[in-house]
């Protein structure tokens, strides 16, 4: 019939075309396996987060460390939880992320040694330059998101677990509210993506203030509230146990939280400028007055 | 991992309202967008099978390597023109379940024109010119044609279904991936596997496998009737 021979050559085509894609496939998994090999070892796999990326900080700070000690390093970006989670399958050498308790349960859990606070950055609310429910100069997070719930306006969330997440789930709680519905979005994306989605749908977020300065320019957004005492966003490193994950590189590790909290380290995060503004402090500074927000 | 495959399990049998709810998105995203796609795909494809003009060769061959275009391209374009500060931007359609639709049209496209295509070029030209010989009006005409040839068009619906369920690169760029709104099975696999939560991920893997397997076995059931004839 005309239709079977037809669809054979169809089928056929698509074989063919599919076969090609597969050995193409095959041989460039197979090139990558081999070249990664080589450099694997004396590589160090740092977890951290979508805000040290998307803020601009680890491109100044891991060539830094690269220069001094000679070390490569590959970062591995997620939000905190999912970067928590690579440290316990011991798929990253050391972590540098920002939700102190959760760190502080990966070191009692066993599954790290030693975890040390490195900088703070802080939280602001973004939003719409129009801001329909007036919320800019507001000080107090919780009133404002109290008013976002209220009007069911636009609100975009990093929904994926993250210390930022975390931190706007710790401010929902505050309002006691669970907010649900259409004008919620749950978007699941890193720092950058989530503001990018931010913009796109004018809606208001939490943002951590260097990933959001970092692209400021491209966004039609700005910061409409920061709040007092600031939301502190604090970052640690934490060092895998190696008792747990022989493969680990832990010597590079401790090397690099050695780095990080020695003057050099501190001083690439202290001199890190966006627009001319200091974005990370040290968590001994007294200069600025950052307090814990519990 | 057995661990998380015995979760997924419950999930699946559970009736997990965001499992469902991703399930759904996804669905109705695909169905869309082949409902939109369709018809101007096959007018493109009977048109092209059809009729003689000159860059027919250009035109065929164009669509043809469309096949193969990356889906991450046609997010990027897509991207570009409906971003607020694109051509398209007024319309304020980024990362809603449009934008999503829209995309997975434009992904279609190709699959279904193409199947047209091949389907009526080796349709028998007998049965259309007996049909206008018949006194049929033209759309008559090509309706008969496209009738005869249905099995194969039908397999052709069936591949551009298959590959816009599946795509996850051109969904995650305009839809954003936002829960209950352009969450699709394939992007949330994407994030669960991300997070480390498997057992999402493999329950949604499950209903992708069980939903391709679906339509293939609709598609040899339909093409065994068709051969049989």
């Amino acid at each position: 019939m005309i239709e079977f021979s037809l669809k054979n050559k169809l089928i056929f085509d698509g074989y063919v075309l599919t076969t090609n894609a597969v050995m193409l496939m095959l041989t460039a998994a197979a090139w990558a396996v081999l070249t990664a090999g080589m450099s694997y070892a004396s590589e160090l796999r740092i977890g951290s987060t979508y805000t040290t990326q998307d803020s601009g900080l680890l491109e100044v700070l891991l060539p830094a460390f690269e220069k001094a000690t000679g070390i490569k390093t590959r970062a591995i970006v997620g939000g905190t939880g999912q970067v928590l989670k690579y440290g316990e399958r011991g798929d990253v050498d050391i972590l540098l992320t920002h939700s102190p308790a959760d760190e502080v349960r990966f070191v009692a859990n066993g599954y790290g040694t030693e975890r040390r606070e490195v900088m703070y950055s802080d939280f602001v609310m973004i939003g719409p330059k129009t801001d329909p429910l007036k919320l800019r100069g507001s000080t107090d997070m919780v009133s404002a998101f109290k008013k976002i719930n209220q009007a069911e306006v636009l609100f975009a969330s990093r929904g994926d677990d993250s210390g930022t997440h975390k931190m706007e789930l710790r401010l929902w709680a505050r309002a006691m509210l669970s907010p649900a519905g259409k004008w919620y979005l749950s978007t699941g994306q890193g720092m950058g993506q989530m503001l990018l989605i931010a913009n796109e749908r004018q809606a208001y977020a939490l943002s951590e203030r260097g990933s959001f300065l970092a692209i400021k320019k491209r966004l039609d957004l700005e910061v409409l509230i920061e709040p007092e005492p600031p939301l502190a966003n604090i970052y640690g490193v934490t060092l895998i146990n190696i008792a747990r994950h022989p493969h680990i590189n832990a010597a590079a590790a401790k090397q690099f939280a050695d780095w990080i909290t020695s003057s050099a380290g501190q001083l690439a995060i202290t001199t890190f400028r966006i627009d001319g503004k200091q974005i990370f402090f040290l968590p001994t500074s007294t200069s600025v007055p950052i307090k814990k927000a519990s | 991992m057995a661990d998380a495959i015995h979760q997924a399990f419950l999930l699946l049998i559970t009736g997990d309202a965001d499992l469902w709810r991703i399930v759904g998105v996804s669905l109705r995203v695909s169905l869309s967008a082949l409902l939109m796609a369709t018809p101007p795909a096959v007018l493109l494809g009977f048109f092209l099978a059809t009729t003689r003009f000159s860059g027919r060769r250009v035109a065929v061959i164009t669509l043809q390597s469309f096949l193969s275009f990356p889906t991450v391209v046609v997010g990027l374009v897509l991207y570009l023109a409906l971003t607020r500060s694109g051509p398209l931007g007024n319309l304020n359609m980024l990362f809603t379940q449009d934008a999503m639709i829209l995309g997975q049209a434009i992904i279609a496209f190709p699959v279904l024109a193409a199947a047209t295509l091949a389907a009526v070029q080796g349709a028998d030209r007998i049965v259309r010119e007996t049909a206008l010989s018949l006194g049929a009006t033209r759309s008559a005409a090509i309706l008969t044609t496209l009738f005869e040839v249905r099995f194969a068009l039908m397999a052709g619906l069936f591949n551009g279904f298959g590959r816009v369920i599946s795509e996850v690169g051109c969904a995650m760029m305009v839809g954003g991936n936002i829960a209950g709104l352009t969450r699709s099975i394939p992007t949330a696999i994407s994030l669960e596997t991300a997070k480390g939560e498997f057992a999402q991920g493999i329950a949604l893997g499950f209903v992708l496998i069980v939903l391709a397997l679906g339509v293939n076995a609709a598609l040899n059931f339909f093409q065994g009737e068709g051969g049989m004839k």
